[in-house]
């Protein structure tokens, strides 16, 4: 099993080194096999939306920060955390895995969300 | 006592707390006032047009000191494109202040997003003001590098994440870190290991010893919904139950607010930066953008002053208009 990952924007490659390193593998894009499936979730207002999303299996979900502050994606497990999301930056992580992955802003721990992978 | 146009007399001895006071003092906050506990009584002062105080018997004090906030040097949206200019004009206001700080105290976001220019531009623009500042870090502060440039710049001789206490002419500092280690759907954390230390830094001082407690997040609940107060703030305060006088200076929500609980003044400090909302008059507590004619009326610096023999500190919140 391999978890991919498509970083966008200027996030630097050290992310990759924060997920597990057993089965965090880092791509350029384009090299996958197969076109996942794609999901956005905006940041706007302090929040997530949607809140929670439900996806299958090998989906890629893009965050984007819409704010004029800046926020993260955290998830409460350590399994993904995005650098710091500035203005229009985006963060993006590829669920291979069946679950429910919840996650926060660590910069404003009360903006919450979840992924559930079916 | 007397009650006159511009005075709000409460009586704190009963219930501890006055949220008719509070609100009072609120309302005042955008245009600037002035809030002294003495004697166990609220009193609030609306501030004249020249900023100062009407003041009875004005503050013969014996130390003076300026809290700023909220930085926030790197932004650079419609709400303040010019946040350089605004803490120059702060630094003005304190140069002109008819009695000199001794000292300053700044209670975090310094920085937007913690890079080493935003930090470098702030510390030029406070050299004009001559004095010492004292930091504590806002979560803005510490972005990436769990805090480790800020305590190399700021807080070198701290313990842990970066508190420290200091006394000052009689009165106890004491600088709290809540903005670290923050958890999902969780406020502002202060921790085991720093209430630990806090209780044992207090545990020998006097109960005579003015406190004076600073830190980014306030240290008490302002509005939960936004993550505006402090998880494990009510042990820090327990351990400070003896002391007569307790003052607690915060920042982080960009506009002033005071309330009164038994001998405890807490007290927010405005941003030089840009103001927030109210507690929930919007969706967000983001950035609020106001007509630039009238930004530096909702931006400000807060001047404290200790006078031996008063029941608690003077705080007095100056816009920069």
């Amino acid at each position: 099993m391999r978890i991919r990952v498509y970083i966008a924007g200027l996030v630097p490659l050290a992310t990759a080194l924060l997920l597990g390193a057993s089965q965090a593998k880092v791509e350029s894009a384009g090299t996958g096999q197969t076109q996942p499936a794609a999901v956005e979730v905006k940041i706007d207002n302090f929040s997530f939306g949607p809140a929670t999303i439900t996806i299958p299996a090998g989906t890629t979900v893009t965050w984007t920060n819409r704010d004029d502050i800046p926020h993260t994606v955290v998830s409460d497990d350590k399994i993904f955390k995005s650098k710091v999301l500035d203005i229009d930056e985006k963060f993006s992580y590829t669920f291979s895995k069946p679950g429910s992955y919840p996650y926060f802003c660590s910069i404003h721990p009360k903006m919450t969300g979840k992924v559930v992978v079916q | 006592m007397t009650k006159t146009k511009d005075e709000i007399l409460y009586d704190h001895h009963h219930d501890g707390i006055d949220r008719r006071g509070f609100l009072k003092c609120m309302a005042w906050a955008g245009t600037g006032a002035l809030c002294v506990m003495q004697g166990g009584v609220l009193k609030s002062y609306a501030l004249n047009r020249a900023g100062d105080p009407a003041l009875p018997a004005a503050a013969k004090s014996e130390l003076s000191f300026v809290q700023i906030s909220d930085s926030h040097m790197g932004f650079n949206k419609p709400a303040n494109p010019d946040v350089a200019g605004t803490l120059k004009a702060a630094v003005d206001k304190i140069n002109a202040l008819s009695s000199p700080p001794e000292f300053l105290l700044h209670t975090g976001d310094i920085s937007h997003l913690s890079k080493p220019a935003e930090f470098d531009t702030v510390d030029q623009i406070l050299k004009a003001t001559g004095k010492e500042t004292f930091f504590v870090p806002g979560e803005h502060d510490v972005l990436e590098d769990d805090g480790k440039q800020f305590l190399e710049r700021y807080a070198k001789n701290s313990k842990g994440a970066g508190w420290y206490s200091f006394d000052q002419k009689g009165v106890h500092f004491v600088g709290l870190v809540n903005v670290m280690n923050l958890k999902a759907g969780g406020l502002g954390t202060l921790g085991h290991d720093q209430l630990e230390w806090l209780e044992g830094d207090v545990k020998h001082l006097k109960s005579s010893t003015p406190i004076v407690v600073f830190a980014h997040i306030p240290l008490w609940t302002v509005y939960p919904q936004w993550g505006w107060g402090t998880e494990d703030s009510a042990l820090a305060l327990g351990y400070l139950k003896k002391f007569g006088s307790v003052t607690v200076l915060n920042g982080h929500i960009h506009q002033t607010m005071q309330k009164v609980e038994g001998n405890v003044t807490f007290h927010t400090a405005a941003s030089t930066a840009f103001p927030q909302p109210a507690p929930g008059k919007a969706e967000a507590p983001g950035p609020m953008k106001v007509p630039a004619e009238q930004l530096r009326s909702v931006l400000g610096i807060t001047d404290v002053n200790y006078v031996r023999g008063h029941h608690a500190l003077a705080v007095v919140d100056s816009t920069l208009a």
